[in-house]
């Protein structure tokens, strides 16, 4: 807290006084890095989406369909990382605190689906959960199908958000200080209080940065999903198909509009969860 | 020689033939041969069979052996690709609204579809239904399709280029069927979409979705996929089942003016289109299931293509500059048929 206060109290100067020199230089070198790689293609989509005006922006994103693909987007999003938030902590607690056989290569699985092209990803889920699938053929008898439907839209996002989960949690996890558990456990504190009250609050800000990034990430896929998605308009279609869609009939402001309405309401949304956690981190006086 | 490339390699070999290009400017009037052909999906065999038979001709015309590369994709993705500076030579796409959108860049002459025979057509295909074998569902015709039950594959409208000719066959149909009612034709258009389980971008995506996902009763898509998909299955597992009614699809051939005169290979290139329309052409053209003009090759191939009632998009629909914004542009009849008033918060456009 004071730390904070020192130093939102402190003044802007171009010599800040600090272990390592060059601060002008590397300031200067991350703004023209980050107008490059980030505001330069942002700009170009707002630029191209300009030309449509306000009216003209308005009318595109609130069509019915560009709605209706939003709130696909959104919920499928929200619900894999909603569940990956839960089983990416499990998988994260297991990783850090346990020694069992294979656990290196389980540790090196997680990073798979950063890796794995995303088309490849979508081609093998659908196989996998399609009504003949080894999978799907599975569910089939339950009355349950995954491909093509919604469900599939939340099984590749899950897929491909794992890692971004796990990977914000895990070394939270290995700097939790087992001692701190151990005297609570002394003091007489059940296991679920131990963890509700010692672990949890500890990990929860990162478990947040995990759950925003996770978000984002499935948001943003097009890869994986449209091979398992049954791409039926305001039902199992993602909105960066249906950007691809207006590309694809050379409609440029059209696209651009849609993917500046995603930008914006993903934008918000980070801004709540960060919000968010910097609260859950101010209330447990982290 | 003959490559088949992905639309990433092509794009890498744009780049490629960039650095090359700035390279050595002065190179631009000498004549090269080697051919970029951006095409749409269903034609990736018809192309791998044409570039053997095309590149033996050229070899023993000129003595030198062209090099040509082929790009497939989805066919509004593969113009767009062009528009954006994809170095195709020629451009084979699904309809003609595609290359006349390349067109309107400057890219090719705005008469480009005059510029060979049957408007720049060499081969023309329809729509027909691929089944399974037995044909379980009893499906005969474009009626049979929207029974309750029955399970559609075709690709979406809004992104493949087959699918746009899918539409404009069923929409011809049900117009004939209950006497010219436009409001009947849409409700049959809501049917028949509310059967597809699953909207796949492209024809190729959908050919796969019913061949190898098993997922559908009935394929509706181009009827060189359709016999594709048997010849590749073998016999006894799939069916045509032709409608009383169909399209005269015309996927049109143009050279890139522009490019072609930046590599040097307006020759190659004005060949290449030209030799699709000799004997030898049309005969690869009917053997892979395409319908050749050439009357030789057509009473060859006949046993192939059952003579169906077609309809065109110039006749029956006043041309795709009529027809793309009329059916698929925003609050189209096609996004009526997904239950879309086309209203927006503004009020419709």
């Amino acid at each position: 807290m004071s730390a904070s206060v020192a130093r939102a109290g402190r003044r802007f100067t171009w010599r800040q006084p600090s272990i390592l020199p060059g601060f002008a230089p590397s300031l200067t070198l991350t703004l023209v890095w980050l107008v490059f790689i980030v505001l330069a293609p942002l700009g170009v989509m707002l630029w191209f989406t300009a030309g449509l005006g306000w009216r003209g922006f308005f009318e595109v994103i609130t069509r019915q369909r560009v709605l209706g693909d939003l709130r696909v987007s959104l919920t499928t999003a929200f619900l894999a990382s909603f569940v990956n938030a839960g089983f990416g902590l499990l998988v994260a607690w297991v990783l850090a605190r346990y020694e069992f056989p294979g656990r290196r290569l389980a540790d090196a699985l997680v990073d798979l689906p950063f890796a794995l092209p995303t088309a490849v990803a979508g081609i093998a889920l659908s196989t996998l959960y399609a009504p003949d699938g080894w999978i799907g053929s599975l569910l089939a008898p339950l009355g349950i199908q995954i491909a093509f439907q919604p469900a599939g839209i939340v099984v590749a996002m899950m897929f491909i958000s794992l890692p971004f989960i796990v990977r914000t949690v895990q070394p939270v996890i290995e700097d939790l200080e087992v001692e701190t558990e151990e005297a609570a456990r002394l003091m007489g504190a059940s296991a679920l209080q131990i963890f509700m009250r010692i672990s949890l609050p500890a990990i929860l800000p990162s478990l947040l940065t995990g759950f925003a990034l996770a978000f984002a990430r499935c948001l943003g896929e097009y890869g994986s999903i449209i091979f398992i998605a049954g791409n039926k308009p305001m039902i199992s279609e993602i909105v960066p198909l249906l950007i691809v869609a207006q590309l694809d009939q050379f409609d440029y402001q059209g696209a651009t509009a849609i993917g500046t309405l995603m930008l914006a309401v993903s934008f918000v949304l980070l801004l709540t969860i960060n919000l968010l956690q910097a609260w859950v981190r101010r209330r447990h006086g982290g | 020689m003959s490559i088949t490339l992905s639309r990433r390699q092509a794009l890498a070999l744009t780049a490629a033939g960039a650095a090359a290009l700035s390279g050595t400017t002065a190179k631009a009037d000498a004549t090269s041969e080697t051919l970029l052909n951006v095409s749409f999906d269903p034609t990736a065999q018809l192309y791998a069979d044409y570039d053997t038979v095309f590149s033996a001709y050229w070899a023993k015309k000129t003595g030198v052996t062209p090099t040509l590369h082929f790009s497939h994709g989805g066919s509004g993705a593969q113009a767009r690709a062009v528009i954006e500076g994809l170095p195709a030579d020629v451009v084979t796409l699904a309809l003609a609204y595609d290359i006349d959108a390349i067109a309107k860049t400057g890219l090719l002459a705005p008469n480009w579809q005059s510029r060979l025979p049957n408007n720049s057509t060499p081969y023309t295909s329809t729509i027909v239904f691929l089944v399974r074998a037995g044909n379980p569902k009893g499906i005969k015709d474009w009626g049979d399709l929207i029974k309750p039950g029955v399970q559609i594959v075709a690709p979406n409208p809004k992104t493949s280029g087959g699918a746009r000719w899918n539409v404009l066959a069923a929409w011809a149909w049900a117009l004939k069927a209950n006497n010219g009612s436009q409001d009947a034709a849409l409700a049959y258009l809501k049917a028949f979409f509310a059967n597809v389980p699953v909207l796949d971008a492209g024809a190729h995506g959908s050919t796969l979705t019913f061949t190898q996902r098993g997922i559908g009763d009935v394929l509706v898509g181009w009827e060189s996929d359709a016999y594709l998909s048997i010849k590749q299955a073998g016999a006894g597992k799939y069916e045509v089942v032709v409608p009383s009614l169909s399209i005269l699809a015309e996927p049109p051939v143009a050279v890139v003016d522009k490019n072609v005169a930046v590599h040097g290979t307006t020759e190659l290139a004005t060949a290449y289109l030209e030799y699709l329309y000799s004997p030898e052409g049309q005969d690869v053209i009917g053997r892979n299931f395409y319908r050749p003009h050439d009357p030789v090759a057509a009473a060859k191939y006949a046993h192939q293509f059952p003579a169906i009632p077609l309809v065109t998009v110039d006749k029956d629909f006043g041309g795709w500059e009529k027809a793309q914004p009329e059916f698929f542009g925003f609050g189209g009849l096609l996004d009526q048929a997904f239950g879309q008033s086309g209203a927006s918060f503004f009020g419709a456009s």
